[in-house]
């Protein structure tokens, strides 16, 4: 499918996107968060929508196209809306953030055997290498399964 | 025996050449690869505020010149349709084909040149999880751009002699969206830090 145009018609397209381009990077070296994030990203939807729009013609493409592509995007919007409670929420009622509780249980522990190695010798060894690294574990709880370090 | 077109390519119920149908189903479920891997690199980015700095060691000149040879290039195949389908200029299209496979060939040189300097520094696949979610992305964007350049090179040879000349817009569609994945990767992996 292609209108009959001529290609001047896709070179001034080019042309702006060329100009989108040019803001994408200019924004962002400002270092202004939100400046940063409307020349980058919302430049960048900008940019998408007119390749998409007018290279790919989905402006003039039949709704079976259309029904396809949101079809799509509703099943990416299904799989982050299932992936960010796991990551996103690390705290609360039912969740626990279990990388960063066992890192700073395994710290706690290990500084408290570096005083107490003084006296024992080989505690340390025991714990990280030996029969004792389970002591380096969190209980478990339905909602964290403790990591071996 | 005789060989005849499939009865696929001669009608179409939704009145979509089944060829384009095809390829928009395609896109499809390329969507969901890339949408898939974004979705991660967001979600994990909001909670790793140290991806950024790690963001500042991509090369962003290299990364915004391949911005601008993947547009020019949308540019060059979308001219190509444009010969193809309305000026049934077969010679014209083959040019533009050829200087589309061009550009993916520059992309891929800067892209080579970026990898070889970031894996000489130390960052690599398995230095933290930017550098994973880097190179996982731009690698299998970069496989994308490969397999883009080989349909277009062969189709190209068809297009010479006059034939399939439909194959010019299905090079475009599949290169379009090579083209759109790019321009999200590029604010992802190299400007925000």
């Amino acid at each position: 499918m292609s209108a009959d145009h001529g290609y001047g018609y896709y070179v001034k397209i080019w042309a702006g996107l060329m100009v989108l381009f040019a803001i994408s990077v200019i924004g962002p070296s400002l270092e202004i968060m939100w400046l940063t994030l409307i020349t980058a990203f919302g430049v960048a939807v900008v940019k998408a929508l007119m390749v998409a729009a007018y290279f790919l013609h989905l402006n003039i493409e039949k709704r079976y196209i259309w029904l396809l592509l949101i079809g799509a995007i509703l099943f990416l919007g299904a799989f982050y809306a299932g992936l960010a409670p796991d990551i996103q929420n690390t705290s609360g009622t039912n969740w626990v953030h279990c990388n960063g509780y066992n890192d700073a249980n395994k710290a706690r522990i290990l500084a408290e055997a570096k005083i107490a190695d003084e006296h024992h010798p080989g505690i340390i060894d025991h714990l990280t290498h030996g029969a004792g690294a389970s002591h380096l574990l969190l209980p478990g709880s339905p909602d964290c399964t403790p990591q071996r370090f | 025996m005789s060989f005849q077109a499939p009865i696929a390519t001669g009608r179409s119920v939704t009145g979509i050449p089944t060829g384009r149908l095809a390829m928009w189903m395609l896109l499809a479920s390329e969507f969901m690869i890339f949408g898939g891997l974004v979705v991660c690199y967001l979600l994990y980015r909001m909670h790793n505020a140290y991806w950024g700095m790690e963001a500042a060691h991509t090369n962003v000149y290299a990364g915004a010149t391949n911005t601008f040879v993947l547009l020019t290039s949308s540019l060059f195949i979308v001219m190509a349709h444009h010969a193809a389908d309305v000026k049934k200029d077969t010679k014209t299209a083959v040019k533009y084909m050829m200087l589309t496979v061009g550009c993916g060939l520059i992309f891929l040189c800067v892209k080579a040149y970026e990898y070889t300097t970031e894996i000489t520094h130390g960052y690599v696949i398995q230095s933290n999880p930017f550098w994973s979610f880097y190179y996982t992305a731009t690698g299998i964007h970069a496989g994308h751009v490969i397999a883009g350049m080989t349909a277009i090179y062969i189709c190209s040879l068809d297009v010479a002699k006059g034939k399939q000349l439909q194959r010019v817009e299905f090079c475009g569609i599949y290169w379009h969206f090579v083209d759109l994945v790019w321009i999200f990767l590029f604010p992802l992996m190299y400007i925000a830090k």
